[in-house]
């Protein structure tokens, strides 16, 4: 195992990323440390480049400067190290398969070229959408299937992977108040078990009752530490600029309880 | 007539070859063209299919050969230019995808037309024919073609069988399977060449012109039936294997009938029945679905009507007029009632006013209760 070399070194590292698409920068010059076991959720307004971090430390765009440490190694792309969670509108949910089969894919990097999934992967899909409450939807095809479904069948896909790191774009966009609450749970049982979660996060109302770190993002990033230490007046101005007096309210209220 | 139909086949070597011909290109373009159309890439298979032309063009003059596998080398290495040159478009300038696409399509189209035209004026004997490229001539298969063919064909569906995780993988969720290590650009490039031979190889059989429906159509069709990827490349494949067959047999028999347009024709029968008739997808089974709801709508509805009435009179079997009902609520059609009669859900009064029926009651109150336009209450 190249990566389990030293038991201090943080989940995740980000050093000076920038990423840009044309002459815009996306991201400029952000630093991020996070450390093991931990629930981080990166907070920003629109187009502050959120969904570009996690992208960029998964390596699925190439930054324009800066690296990505993960457990103090240089990261490339790799099954058993990081389980992704992507946005639910990322792919064409009228794809002939089924839900079974969408799990099974988060195995198919552990498979390796050519082999097919057998029993074994189809016992571990059914255990992983047991978790996410939809075992009785395994043989479903996919296309009937609701958006706090969907979500929920992305989250079992990254579960079958058993990473000690989960990235995960917007895992509450589009569910039910419901479906949002047994979603945090399964992501508390993950850090109960030692691993490290990143979700991107809209909802300021909600920051401080899920998380308990948080880094706000704009381009640069504003703040990064523990939720109650991060989220006040002056930092959540810097990250939202002149709305903040309307947002801020509602998030620095909840945190300050 | 089908018992000579298959006598004629069998006993002609010509149609043999024919039949056979199009048995491979039908099998590997249902195939193929169910990732194409998965990937929406439909309008890419018709770009690279007329990207082939100057390549056969180029491939005869400098050669003077028409062996099939000089030919389609060269148009396989065209098509394979034109889609590499789609890509630099898309990625290096601002121009967008179709646009590219457009470009790429009708230059290099007309780059081979002009080479055809050249070659028409050349005073070498072996010149004629080239034209079968264009709308595709089954007729004039021969064994050696065949071949080809085979081999391409061969290679395509033993690749996809041999990487169908990895190529379902990467259709469903390009981004997920780059993040979890799988090789994305190299399966990409050799998925696409898969498609480049396929389209190669149903060069001389359906033509540049019209091989794009080779790959679409039947794909598309096939999509109606099922849900399973699998079961949609073995429909795909019957749907391809179906229409080559007729069109090039139908080509064959009748005399200057070019084949790619008659496989279009039987591709286009095949596509209009999965449209309209195929379940679950299908038009006629949407439109009979979206009547059956609104026939519930409607029922339910003068139910709680009918109920809401009845409260106001101390007889809840009080009848009432239809204009009334007709009043507070769309609806109040004498079809309704009658389908609510045959129920036993109200009774008729006489020839305006209508009441409901003890069990009419339960049902009322029960989907008042519910609050919804309940299907599960027995008026289904």
């Amino acid at each position: 195992m190249p990566y389990s070399t030293n038991p201090n070194s943080l989940a995740i590292e980000v050093m000076d990323l920038t990423v840009a698409y044309g002459e815009k920068p996306v991201l400029w010059d952000v630093d991020l440390k996070v450390p093991r076991g931990v629930l981080l959720a990166i907070v920003g307004p629109n187009g502050a480049g959120k969904s570009t971090l996690i992208k960029a430390i998964l390596g699925l765009i190439r930054p324009a400067a800066g690296q990505v440490l993960v457990f103090g190694q240089r990261y490339l792309p790799h099954a058993k190290m990081i389980g992704y969670v992507p946005q639910r509108g990322s792919v064409d949910w009228d794809f002939p398969t089924s839900v079974l089969d969408v799990v099974m894919m988060g195995r198919y990097g552990h498979l390796g070229w050519i082999r097919r999934p057998g029993h074994a992967e189809r016992q571990l899909a059914k255990e992983c959408l047991q978790k996410v409450g939809m075992v009785d939807f395994a043989g479903r095809q996919i296309s009937q299937l609701s958006g706090g479904q969907q979500q929920r069948v992305f989250i079992a896909r990254a579960f079958i992977q058993d990473a000690p790191i989960y990235l995960m774009d917007e895992p509450f966009a589009g569910v039910d108040a419901t479906t949002e609450k047994s979603i945090i749970t399964l992501l508390r049982e993950l850090r109960s078990q030692g691993k490290t979660v990143v979700c991107v996060h809209h909802d300021l109302e909600t920051l401080k009752e899920y998380f308990d770190w948080t880094m706000l993002l704009n381009v640069r990033c504003v703040a990064l530490g523990k939720v109650e230490e991060v989220i006040n007046h002056e930092n959540l101005r810097r990250a939202y600029g002149g709305r903040s007096a309307f947002l801020a309210g509602a998030g620095i209220n909840k945190a300050d309880k | 007539m089908i018992n000579e139909f298959f006598q004629l086949i069998i006993g002609d070597y010509t149609l043999r070859i024919v039949a056979m011909g199009a048995i491979i290109l039908g099998l590997t373009s249902g195939c193929l063209g169910t990732f194409a159309v998965l990937r929406q890439q439909s309008l890419l298979g018709d770009a690279i299919a007329h990207a082939t032309l100057p390549g056969v063009g180029l491939a005869f003059m400098l050669t003077q050969s028409k062996n099939p596998l000089i030919l389609l080398l060269g148009a396989g290495m065209s098509g394979w230019l034109g889609t590499m040159i789609i890509l630099l478009i898309t990625k290096t300038t601002r121009i967008k995808k179709d646009t590219a696409l457009g470009m790429v399509l009708s230059v290099f189209f007309g780059v081979g037309l002009v080479f055809l035209t050249i070659i028409q004026k050349m005073p070498t004997a072996t010149k004629a024919g080239l034209d079968k490229f264009l709308f595709g001539n089954a007729a004039t298969l021969l064994m050696d073609d065949l071949k080809v063919m085979a081999v391409l064909a061969g290679i395509a569906i033993f690749t996809l069988i041999l990487f169908w995780k990895e190529f379902k993988l990467i259709v469903f969720d390009y981004d997920f399977a780059k993040s979890i290590g799988v090789r994305i650009h190299f399966l990409d490039v050799l998925l696409t060449t898969l498609m480049v031979m396929t389209i190669v190889l149903g060069l001389q059989t359906v033509g540049v012109v019209l091989m794009s429906a080779m790959l679409v159509a039947p794909a598309a069709a096939a999509r109606q039936w099922t849900d399973k990827l699998s079961v949609m490349v073995l429909l795909a494949s019957i749907f391809g294997i179906l229409a080559g067959l007729m069109g090039a047999l139908t080509s064959s028999l009748i005399e200057n009938m070019p084949t790619g347009p008659t496989i279009v024709v039987y591709l286009s029968g095949i596509v209009m029945f999965s449209l309209l008739l195929a379940p679950h997808r299908g038009l006629v089974f949407d439109w009979i679905k979206i009547n059956r709801q609104r026939e519930q709508i409607r029922t339910s509805t003068m139910l709680k009507n009918l109920l809401l009435f009845s409260e106001i009179n101390t007889d809840p079997f009080h009848p009432h007029d239809m204009a009334a009902l007709r009043a507070v609520g769309r609806g109040a059609f004498n079809r309704t009632m009658l389908q609510l009669l045959k129920k036993g859900l109200v009774k008729r009064h006489d020839q305006n006013r209508w009441a409901l029926t003890p069990e009419g009651l339960k049902v009322a109150k029960r989907l008042t209760a519910l609050h919804e336009e309940s299907f599960d209450v027995g008026l289904t």
